[in-house]
């Protein structure tokens, strides 16, 4: 089932279709995946079933970390029958886990689906847990259910729950946070970039620490590295920060954008940010041209996976040449995407969320060059002679800024090289 | 609650997709919220399928709680029955479906839908993946075949003699262990007795196939884990007796032989069916070097037993560990462990493999995926013989672990990670050589599960017991000249010497006492 949504108000921006139907997405708690990489002194205590141990297992093959920073508790028939006190259970494994990982600075209490059914209240129980372990960690909960979040929401869930313990920041000072998890070399080529902009107050959000966190107030600028974090969005605008809208950094002009926005704030004219910046915007555009010579003409579907999808989508047809036949997101913001949109323009078919079937008959009638997707559809298709890109590989990749411009146009192109180089049959 | 890093299977409704997945014309409703489709991706990358596996999810949210959870499982029914025109249709519900209790079978039934419905109850809460396998697989056989079950008193149909004697191999799924080649090594083998397969089922079957179940003499139970509860139905039901034989390893593969030879009366010498080359390889004085290298062994109930005989009757090794993550099989396994002079390891906590692991040091580790990871971090090598397996064990050569075919590549599988015989004896000769030293990776190796080129000083899971005994530098010297793939043994039994001579610390001495005591 869809429904049109006509926005002729709102000028030369996508309509936006908003489908409801069979979704085919990881929930939140994949996120977790690149959080406890991210945090490293975190450790995320998932309270759910052996579907979420098994999830997190299997979605991205993380099994190259000897322990990993995440684990599930799992209900078993005597939680849900009320036979065990699920807090006192829950108590009792947090001091058995505490125990083995001394180690740990930050625990969350991470919401599942089932947890979220049987209204096990986490919040109340990561306060009360607070208080017996004051002294030697921070505790806190929240929900990473997929009947609550997609995907890359977990993420926006997991800062959301950690805006309360910013600390306030003094009157007057102007800083800028940057939010969303960023890979560790992207934030250092951003806070050189930044430097070389004369600003210097900058924060990340969330760092790599649990301690380290940033302060916030009116004087705060939020920048967003990543378009998933709405609630986080909304909790800091109400601690006083101010929300710069500007485009996201992927790809060379998104990522002019995104620093000239940001300096806007500083009062620097967009002008002097585009020299100022002019090294690694001529590397970066220097470094796409050949993947640009194999995505030109192309077409492209996107499937609604991350969140990303609006952006990339811009950069995909700006920067590289590609048509696209239809964007998909699981979840639009108009407000974080406003810059996105008004550069994706009305002729562009977006759709907001999912009816699974549908979608994949309009893959099948168009036949895109390449189609993005989860990892559960993409052998499929291939199998139908479709080429594809597997969208969890752009979360956990380093895309973002100048110097990954070449590394995500060259994600997008690999699939089509590699149809180009092989001679093995027929690939359907 | 359980604290929970890794889990060894999934829950029990990712053993009914397994079934679906399998199975031709089967379509399975889920009743589940959207995060549970993640389940997709272990058939479409861990084992390469072209086709998305034959599931639609209800895939509900949290606004829908309360209100249209229930419309919607009828609209998914209905859609599915429509666009992929099932010859049955299976419904159940995830572990956050069972809580909602909109009971979708129910609701099925009462649809007026076009397929035949079999509802499955899955008890997200106390079973898993193996169990949901064998569940779905017993009620979709029950559900087509409980009508034509013998009445009581009646007896099979003899055959009559013109037709060839005929078996079903039940219990081969998809995201089994090498499940398709050793259905293709099986066939082959009854084949070349004479006997022709009726019905493979789950794999590749459809619904009409497993009509034709009754029609064989005999039901071969090639994967109990999944096949077990529906062989014994089918034996009551209609009198169809067991071939109960898993037919991996070379002895095995001779008593599968006797016992379908016998089970159907069959006019064939044992002897003369096959040949293997695995007698012949271990036999082979380049073999020697083999003898009484300590193995730990933990998979699901049938490849732990299956690999324990193999390793001690026709490897020459010596099973020091012996473990399953199926409880279903704990009597079995158990019984099995006893006979080796061992205490089976029952678990599905893979910290406690770990910890198991750490203490005996073996030479090699036969398990999953998790034994992998173990093994690799604590340098030893290791063979995957057993699900929970990654993508590198969907391989695309044709590499049975049943029958003759299947000891041969078992073999194989289990020598390639070990240190050859003189290449041990080098090591241990010139240990300090500049190349060829214990640092560097054994040359047949490449990277994978080799030795002590894993840091010795990565960070134990668990704090290591606080042993009394200390190490003089001299002997701590001396340790590290022991060559890197029995230094763990001998630093454990050096240890336990000198704790049960009541030392207080360790010298050159005590390492070369602890070493003649222990090769009493």
């Amino acid at each position: 089932m869809s429904r049109v949504i006509a926005r002729a108000d709102e000028g030369n921006v996508p309509t936006v279709t908003t489908e409801r139907g069979e979704r085919a997405v990881f929930c939140g708690l994949t996120s977790i995946i690149w959080l406890h990489r991210r945090i490293q002194d975190a450790f995320f205590l998932v309270v759910g079933s052996r579907t979420c141990a098994h999830l997190l297992q299997s979605a991205a093959g993380v099994m190259i970390f000897a322990e990993p920073r995440f684990a599930t508790a799992i209900l078993g028939e005597r939680d849900l029958a009320g036979m065990a006190d699920c807090h006192e259970e829950l108590d009792r494994v947090v001091s058995e886990l505490l125990g083995r990982r001394p180690d740990i600075r930050r625990l969350f209490l991470v919401g599942s689906c089932p947890s979220e059914v049987i209204k096990l209240d986490l919040a109340n129980a990561a306060a009360r847990l607070q208080v017996v372990h004051d002294n030697r960690l921070r505790i806190s909960a929240f929900s990473g259910s997929g009947i609550e979040t997609t995907f890359t929401q977990g993420e926006d869930q997991c800062l959301t729950s950690m805006v309360p313990d910013l600390p306030t920041a003094k009157e007057g000072a102007q800083r800028l946070m940057v939010v969303g998890t960023l890979a560790d070399i992207v934030e250092e080529q951003f806070r050189r970039h930044f430097t070389s902009l004369g600003i210097t107050d900058v924060d990340f959000f969330p760092a790599a620490r649990a301690d380290d966190l940033p302060s916030v107030g009116p004087g705060t600028r939020v920048l967003l590295a990543q378009p998933y974090v709405s609630d986080t969005v909304s909790a800091l605008s109400k601690r006083g920060a101010k929300l710069i809208t500007a485009p996201f950094p992927l790809g060379a002009e998104g990522t002019l954008g995104w620093f000239q926005a940001a300096a806007a704030e500083w009062g620097h004219s967009a002008e002097s940010v585009r020299e100022l910046l002019a090294t690694p915007l001529a590397r970066a555009q220097k470094a796409l041209a050949k993947a640009k010579e194999c995505l030109q003409g192309r077409s492209i579907h996107f499937l609604p996976d991350s969140q990303l999808e609006i952006p990339l989508a811009r950069f995909l047809r700006d920067e590289c040449g590609m048509s696209l036949l239809e964007v998909a997101t699981p979840y639009l913001d108009q407000t974080l995407m406003a810059d996105e949109l008004q550069q994706l323009g009305a002729e562009v078919s977006l759709i907001e969320g999912s009816d699974l079937d549908s979608a994949l008959a309009r893959v099948r009638a168009n036949r895109p060059d390449l189609t993005v997707c989860g990892m559960g559809i993409a052998n499929p298709l291939e199998a139908e002679g479709l080429r594809t890109k597997w969208s969890i590989e752009l979360i956990f990749t380093p895309i973002q800024g100048f110097d990954q411009v070449a590394d995500l146009a060259g994600l997008f192109a690999r699939p089509l090289m590699r149809e180009r180089q092989l001679e093995v049959g027929s690939w359907s | 609650m359980e604290l929970t890093l890794w889990t060894y299977e999934g829950p029990p409704h990712v053993g009914a997709i397994r079934v679906a997945a399998s199975m031709r014309d089967v379509h399975l409703v889920l009743h589940a919220p959207q995060g549970d489709t993640y389940a997709d991706l272990l058939f479409t990358m861990i084992e390469r399928e072209g086709r998305r596996p034959p599931v639609t999810w209800t895939t509900f949210q949290a606004r829908d709680l309360g209100s249209s959870t229930a419309e919607m499982v009828i609209d998914t029914l209905r859609g599915a029955c429509e666009r992929y025109q099932p010859q049955v249709l299976l419904v159940a519900e995830s572990c956050t479906g069972e809580l909602i209790q909109d009971q979708p079978g129910a609701l099925a039934k009462g649809a007026g839908l076009s397929a035949p419905v079999i509802p499955i109850e899955m008890a997200a809460y106390t079973r898993k993946e193996n169990w949901g396998a064998s569940e779905t697989f017993y009620q979709l056989v029950r559900g087509l075949l409980a009508r034509q079950a013998l009445k009581p008193g009646e007896d099979r149909d003899p055959r009559s003699p013109e037709q060839p004697p005929s078996v079903n191999l039940i219990g081969p799924t998809k995201l089994g262990f090498r499940c398709r080649d050793d259905v293709t090594e099986i066939t082959r083998l009854l084949e070349g007795m004479g006997v022709r397969v009726n019905v493979v089922a789950p794999l590749n079957a459809s619904p009409r196939d497993l009509l034709r179940i009754p029609e064989a003499d005999a039901n071969v139970n090639l994967a109990p884990e999944v096949g077990d509860l529906t062989c014994e139905w089918l034996r009551r039901q209609f009198k169809q007796p067991i071939i109960s034989t898993v037919p991996m390893g070379w002895g095995a593969t001779r008593d599968f032989i006797a016992e379908v030879v016998e089970t159907l009366g069959l006019d064939v010498d044992p002897e003369s069916i096959g040949e293997s080359r695995l007698p012949w390889y271990s036999r082979s004085v380049d073999s020697t070097y083999l003898t009484d290298k300590r193995v730990f062994i933990f998979a699901d109930g049938t490849h732990a037993i299956a690999a324990a005989r193999m390793a001690r009757d026709e490897m020459g090794f010596e099973v020091v560990g012996l473990g399953t993550y199926s409880r279903e099989r704990a009597r079995d396994v158990r019984a099995l462990a006893s006979e080796y002079g061992l205490d089976a390891l029952i678990t599905d906590d893979y910290l406690a493999v770990e910890r198991a692991v750490e203490e005996l040091q073996p030479e090699l580790v036969l398990g999953t995926q998790m034994e992998r990871h173990i093994a690799k971090r604590l340098g030893i090598p290791c063979a995957v013989i057993s699900t929970p397996a990654h993508v590198q064990d969907y391989p695309a050569r044709y590499s049975p672990q049943m029958g003759f075919e299947g000891s041969n590549v078992i073999f194989d599988t289990w020598v390639h990670p070990l240190i050859m015989g003189l290449e041990e004896h080098l090591l241990t000769m010139f240990r300090d050589d500049f190349e060829f030293n214990d640092g560097a990776v054994p040359s047949h190796l490449g990277g994978e599960g080799g030795g002590s080129h894993q840091p010795e000083s990565v960070v134990p899971m668990t704090p290591p017991e606080s042993i009394a005994v200390a190490w003089a530098v001299s002997a701590e010297k001396e340790l590290r000249k022991i060559p890197f793939f029995v230094r763990g043994k001998a630093r454990r039994n050096t240890e336990h010497f000198a704790i049960e001579q009541g030392l207080s610390v360790i010298d050159v001495e005590t390492l070369y006492e602890a070493k003649a005591h222990y090769s009493r």
